[in-house]
């Protein structure tokens, strides 16, 4: 039990999927300028992230491996995501549509976001088991979301100040990711 | 519209990251020392001059309803050729990219040159409109890679080239630092831009 803790703990803070690994950042500077789409995002990502995780991973120990395919990973990775994607959105349009309003324009987005097809690979790299990989997907997600909850939570309040014109939008947005990143260096050591 | 044109864009008028905001992950990722930028770069340009090139002569026959899906195809394809080639070719820069690599095929660069160039032009103009994007790609990390390896070890290209008791500047190979570095170097590129 205690492993899983450990895990989830590190893949949320310490090693924390955009600020430390530098995953999906294109979302992250893109969808960030609001907190209500930054809380979209961030549940979709979790609710793909996750499905994606276990997905790929039941992909590579009972499709590819058994076949000796495990030079194909990259392709077949990247349409399951986004087969996975295209599901879950036709999926949550008939049955919740309530949910498919909120995170709709965001589940396109997500076929292209690195930290899908990157918690996957990472998945696979460090050789987890069924239960860590889930653990991992779901709590790399949840960092994702984190992060951008809390970097869309500073930017709107800058949106109001006054700054040097070179610097407005993206490189500010960047120097404000890199103090937020700085920050989170500090849970480093905290779990090895 | 000219060759020449449709190449230069790429190095300075829409170069990415800096201008086309795309791409981010592995140009902050990979850019701890100016040799991994050039090794990023070069893969990222291969994958997009040959994406460029077959979306471009399969555009007629794509149907437009499955065409992001097959131009991800295609790229994951030229992905698995650079990957293989480069685990036997140049083993410890595979190492040292790792996971980046598969992760071109999510790139946005190479994806957004095929949905916005190469699926309208022909093969000539989408192989220089790729060359160039790839190569002004290859030169930002070049250059972000350059600035961080030397404040961060106070290296260039692996050989030493600041005085002995410089006192390397941790903080700039780290996360936080590649942020920062590239909010700058995006800033003085508008200040720079904005003056002509």
């Amino acid at each position: 039990m205690t492993e899983y803790i450990l895990l989830l703990v590190s893949a949320i803070f310490v090693n924390n999927i955009l600020l430390a690994r530098y995953l999906g950042n294109c979302p992250f500077l893109g969808v960030s300028k609001s907190m209500d789409t930054a809380v979209g995002m961030g549940m979709a990502v979790i609710f793909v992230t996750t499905l994606a995780g276990v997905i790929t991973w039941v992909v590579q120990f009972y499709l590819l491996d058994p076949f000796g395919l495990g030079y194909l990973r990259t392709i077949a990775f990247i349409l399951v995501i986004a087969a996975l994607v295209q599901f879950v959105e036709m999926f949550l349009q008939k049955s919740v549509p309530g949910l498919y309003r909120a995170l709709g324009i965001f589940l396109p987005l997500i076929t292209t976001n690195c930290a899908v097809l990157g918690v996957a690979l990472i998945n696979i790299n460090e050789k987890y088991d069924f239960m860590k990989t889930l653990v991992f997907s779901f709590a790399s997600a949840v960092g994702f979301a984190l992060a951008l909850v809390l970097f869309a939570g500073i930017r709107e309040r800058f949106a109001l100040m006054k700054v040097p014109k070179p610097f407005e939008g993206t490189p500010l947005g960047l120097i404000t990711a890199g103090l937020l990143s700085m920050s989170f260096l500090g849970f480093a050591g905290l779990v090895k | 519209m000219s060759l020449a044109t449709e190449f230069t864009k790429g190095l300075w008028k829409e170069i990415p990251p800096f201008r086309l905001v795309l791409g981010l992950c592995p140009t902050l990722a990979v850019t701890t020392a100016a040799k991994n930028g050039i090794g990023m770069g070069l893969a990222t340009t291969f994958v997009l001059v040959c994406s460029n090139i077959l979306v471009s002569l399969l555009r007629k026959f794509i149907p437009s309803k499955v065409r992001i899906a097959s131009y991800i195809v295609i790229i994951a394809s030229f992905v698995v050729i650079v990957e293989l080639a480069m685990q036997a070719y140049f083993y410890s820069l595979y190492q040292i990219l790792g996971i980046f690599i598969p992760l071109i095929v999510v790139n946005c660069i190479v994806l957004g040159r095929a949905e916005a160039f190469a699926s309208k032009n022909s093969v000539v103009y989408s192989v220089a409109d790729g060359l160039g994007m790839g190569l002004g790609f290859t030169a930002s990390l070049t250059v972000l890679g350059s600035i961080r390896e030397l404040l961060g070890a106070g290296n260039l290209f692996g050989a030493h080239v600041l005085w002995s008791s410089f006192e390397p500047f941790t903080f700039m190979v780290k996360a936080p630092g590649a942020f920062v570095c590239l909010g700058f170097l995006l800033g003085f590129m508008n200040i720079i831009g904005t003056k002509k």
